[in-house]
């Protein structure tokens, strides 16, 4: 039987239907989560999409993270649950406290679509074992708020503990601290990843297939569980 | 203040009325008066005033809109045509695809963000009104000069207000045009163009029959925005004496906008509703007019169970409201539990305001008492019908006497300088600044966006069934000729369809003019809409509908007259289709089509400060044929770009620069080869191998291909004009950036 990986819904939610195609793309089979109930239902790991939750008004993501699904996702992380949060979703966890900092304003000022090169520095998450260390990808980043911002000390501890999971690679395109574009928890379950891999999983409507290791990472490590 | 009902409309009939204020002229309001027998009342006079405005009622465009429907040509492909919210086309496999562009123009001018972002919105709900689900947009905009002032300031919020709206309602932008002429100093153009797909049987029309039905308003809550929008707002021209028409504009919400597409997604899915209507221009006056008079014309509606924003709007007010992302729908009473459930999910608020009635007029009441008594016909569709004055231009006469007299380069130093300054042109510009504010991912199904071609979404993504949609003009051409300029668009549009592999299926237009009030004016619409009729018809190509903006100039100075044309096409396997970039070195390099000297609208004479001369003529007969060439030559074509705005030379330098694929070019008359923009001619690269299939297609369907190179290299070599594709590049991507810094 596929593993079965959780996609949420928020209102505002945009790419839950394209997190959901490159879960069943990768082999899996997509559980779709409705924000307004507590209940997994079962699934085996979840991904929180890219979109405007709550019109990201107020802060992107701080509504979100008070939504029913967040807390049965919160305590389940907390054990190991693996969770991807894409964009929106990585926004998510940050409020949620499941990772560490804040995405802010892009440096720019705009929001910017472009076809972006990343360097794969950790393949040691659930989300990212599929890589070669050193890896590097190009799949399309699309936000206005994508600036990595943290202070030294957690800087610091993100270096040190290699908990840096993707950087941006020839072209800052967003005034993120150490050209940071994912970073992971330290148990390495949780993922908060600013540009789309879920819109690199077919050549004919993405950049590349890059962005399907992903998904193809963490229905291997399931397998492993 | 007293409320004006219908007992006191009658009583007081000489009560003094503001309908110069709200837009209406003497005999207009004569006519209201003589329809109800009666002075109307403050309700009615705001319903008549909005919608009886020149964006409402079409009063200037429709004796010559008609012309749509006289020629209409034979179409099985048409499902719904002009006059509901969009046309609905058949693209087989029980799809049917509706698509519509209008304008936001007038108010992008006054609040660039707002402006366009309700530009957006508005066109999105217009295609979800039809059952669809809204899955790409386009915008076609124009500015005057690139380095004007007033372009600087509207530019970067209009181009904001698109992307902030389209990218949080989850839809991908796929194209559209970004042009600079400064005509539209002080009117900038802002189009918006959606498409939304569904099965045959989910169409929904705006009809309110039945009666015992329920109307039900849901969406945001009515506020104090887009009071007049239609008519003080988007039906006269601007006159820098009068007071700022900011309160005019609306204000955009688009995450209530996203939440209300999956309610009435949801809502459809479960066949709750047995007609629909969006909230637009002239608001709650239009939905309701428009709702009953499509059915059988009864309805009564208690206006204050409408939830409001500011609880101090008037009746009048909240009738004439345009606040955004708002729907109307007609439901039976036995499924209005349902409805109301599905809309508490997505936590949208919903209200039974009324109900459809037996009787032939529309009602509405405010708290109890009676404030609107119209017939609705009268008010959405019996609205003044002008058939204003006409008269040629003078400058038609003077221009076409100009002798244009530019510079054309002939040593290789002039043909490298003259490629550089035309690739960095503003018109010609990479304009990635922009697009890259655009979210053209979302979805997954964005087969091709800008700068290809056309854009292309994939239906189905277990059959690769798609659609294609281009939206061109080229208004120094309609400058010069109306007739023939709007030809040659819509013949453009089709080419850029074609050339990525898709069938030209129908037409949509917005067309975008100076005063209807200026003889001048109306002669250059008249003649446009004769024009498009006309090529419609030769090309067997529906009108599925269109928007018309008047009112377009600023004093006495009108914009180049502006008519949009999009195409659809359909594409049965989206994973053929072809892409604007070469693919590969060693290629053959073809131009098909025959280039002659005419540089008449050209960009090259425009940058020089030339418009004049004769446009180029259509020839539609020899268009139709290099479609079916380029569908049946698209299994040879390893790349492929039409030749349009900046000519030869401006579609070697893109094809080259997209994949960073050099090539080597000998052309005969090289200034009038680069910078002559004969219409009708595409640029091909295929295998050595396929030499013989392409002669025999140009035998074929009579249309001359010319080998004129081979891709490869890091260089776009001209004869002996050498240029680095690194110089290349940097001359065109740098304008935007250096604009905008």
């Amino acid at each position: 039987m596929a593993f079965r990986i959780g996609v949420v819904t928020f209102p505002g939610s945009l790419d839950d239907f394209d997190a959901a195609r490159a879960v069943e793309m990768a082999g899996g089979t997509a559980g779709p989560l409705f924000h307004a109930s507590d209940d997994l239902k079962e699934v085996d790991a979840v991904v929180l999409p890219g979109g405007f939750s709550y019109g990201d008004y107020l802060r992107c993501g701080a509504i979100a993270r008070f939504a029913p699904i967040m807390e049965s996702i919160i305590v389940a992380a907390e054990h190991g649950f693996p969770v991807l949060g894409i964009c929106n979703g990585f926004q998510v966890l940050c409020e949620s406290h499941l990772l560490p900092g804040a995405l802010t304003r892009n440096q720019g000022l705009h929001f910017l679509c472009r076809d972006q090169k990343l360097k794969i520095e950790n393949t040691k998450t659930i989300w990212t074992s599929g890589f070669t260390e050193g890896q590097e990808i190009v799949i399309p980043l699309k936000n206005g708020e994508g600036s990595f911002q943290c202070d030294d000390e957690t800087l610091d501890m993100l270096e040190s503990q290699g908990r840096v999971i993707a950087r941006y690679v020839d072209f800052d395109p967003n005034g993120s601290r150490n050209l940071i574009a994912g970073i992971t928890n330290a148990r390495g379950n949780v993922v908060g990843l600013m540009p789309h891999p879920e819109h690199a999983i077919e050549s004919l409507t993405g950049p590349s297939e890059d962005g399907l290791i992903f998904f193809t990472s963490a229905l291997q490590q399931l397998v492993g569980r | 203040m007293k409320l004006d009902t219908v007992a006191n409309a009658t009583a007081n009939p000489d009560t003094p009325q503001p309908w110069v204020e709200l837009g209406l002229k003497e005999d207009e309001y004569a006519r209201i008066k003589s329809i109800l027998g009666r002075r109307p009342t403050a309700s009615e006079l705001a319903m008549y005033s909005v919608m009886w405005s020149e964006h409402c009622s079409y009063k200037s465009s429709k004796v010559h809109l008609k012309q749509f429907g006289e020629k209409a040509p034979k179409s099985d492909a048409l499902l719904v045509g002009i006059g509901e919210n969009a046309g609905v086309v058949d693209i087989g496999q029980n799809y049917a695809v509706t698509f519509k562009v209008e304008s936001h123009n007038h108010p992008s001018f006054v609040e660039p963000y707002q402006g366009a972002a309700t530009g957006v919105g508005g066109i999105v709900r217009d295609i979800l009104t039809m059952g669809a689900r809204p899955i790409a947009v386009m915008d076609p905009l124009r500015f005057g000069l690139a380095d004007a002032p007033d372009t600087r300031r509207v530019l970067p919020g209009i181009v904001a207000g698109v992307g902030g709206y389209g990218n949080c309602l989850g839809l991908p932008n796929i194209g559209g045009e970004i042009v600079f002429d400064e005509t539209y100093a002080g009117n900038p153009l802002v189009n918006a163009l959606c498409v939304g797909v569904m099965k045959h049987e989910d169409i929904k029309l705006a009809k309110a029959h039945g009666a015992g039905n329920l109307v039900v308003l849901f969406g945001a809550k009515t506020g104090g925005d887009g009071i007049g929008g239609v008519s003080v707002l988007a039906s006269e021209t601007f006159n820098e004496a009068k007071p700022t028409k900011r309160p005019s504009v609306q204000v955009g919400d688009p995450f209530a906008e996203k939440v209300l597409i999956e309610c009435c997604l949801e809502i459809f899915k479960a066949d709750l509703v047995v007609g629909i209507q969006d909230l637009g221009g002239a608001g709650l006056s239009c939905a309701t007019s428009e709702l009953a008079s499509a059915g059988s014309g009864g309805m009564e509606i208690q206006l204050d169970k409408v939830p409001l924003r500011d609880p101090s709007l008037s009746p009048e007010e909240i009738l004439m409201s345009e606040s955004q992302e708002r729907m109307c729908a007609i439901v039976e009473p036995s499924k209005v539990k349902q409805f109301l459930a599905i809309c508490k999910k997505w936590d949208v608020t919903a209200t039974v305001i009324g109900e459809v009635t037996s009787g032939e007029r529309l009602h509405i009441s405010f708290n109890g008492e009676l404030i609107v008594d119209v017939p609705p016909r009268t008010v959405a569709h019996d609205g003044p019908v002008y058939n204003r004055p006409i008269e040629k231009p003078a400058y038609i006469a003077e221009r076409q006497a100009v002798t244009i007299n530019i510079p054309m380069p002939t040593s290789s130093t002039e043909v490298k300088a003259a490629i550089l300054k035309l690739i960095a042109a503003p018109n010609i510009a990479d304009k990635s600044w922009v697009t890259s504010q655009y979210d053209k991912y979302v979805q997954g199904n964005s087969v091709l966006a800008q700068p290809e071609d056309s854009g292309m979404i994939r239906i189905d993504a277990e059959t690769n069934l798609g659609v294609a949609v281009s939206t061109d003009a080229n208004a120094r051409w309609s400058y010069l000729d109306p007739y023939e300029g709007v030809k040659l668009a819509l013949a453009e549009s089709m080419r850029n369809i074609a050339t990525t592999g898709a069938k030209p299926l129908a037409v949509t237009n917005c067309l975008n003019f100076g005063s209807p009030e200026d003889p001048g004016v109306m002669w250059q619409f008249a003649e446009t809409v004769r024009g498009l009729a006309d090529a419609c018809l030769e090309l067997g190509l529906p009108v599925t509908g269109g928007n018309v903006s008047f009112y377009n100039q600023t004093g006495s100075v009108a914009i180049l007259p502006t008519p949009v044309i999009g195409v659809l096409g359909v594409i049965q396997d989206v994973r053929k289709r072809t892409k604007m970039g070469f693919e590969k070195a060693g290629q053959d390099i073809y131009l098909i089509g025959a280039v002659d000297s005419n540089m008449s609208g050209s960009e090259w004479a425009y940058l020089h400060g030339e418009i004049g001369n004769h446009a180029p003529k259509s020839d539609l007969a020899m268009e139709a044929r290099l479609v079916e060439l380029l569908l049946e030559g698209q299994p040879i074509f390893e790349s492929a770009h039409d030749v349009s705005n900046g000519g030869l030379a401006a579609t070697l330098a893109e094809s080259a620069l997209k994949n960073n694929i050099g090539a080597k070019v000998e052309l005969e008359n090289v200034a009038v080869a680069l910078f002559s923009e004969t219409p009708g001619r595409v640029v091909v690269s295929i295998n050595e191998s396929s030499t013989n299939s392409i002669i025999a297609l140009a035998g074929k369907y009579q249309i001359p291909v010319t080998k004129i190179g081979m891709t490869g290299g890091s260089e776009l070599i001209i004869n002996e004009t050498h240029i680095s594709l690194t110089e290349l590049s940097k001359a065109h991507t740098e304008t935007f950036p250096k604009l905008s810094g």
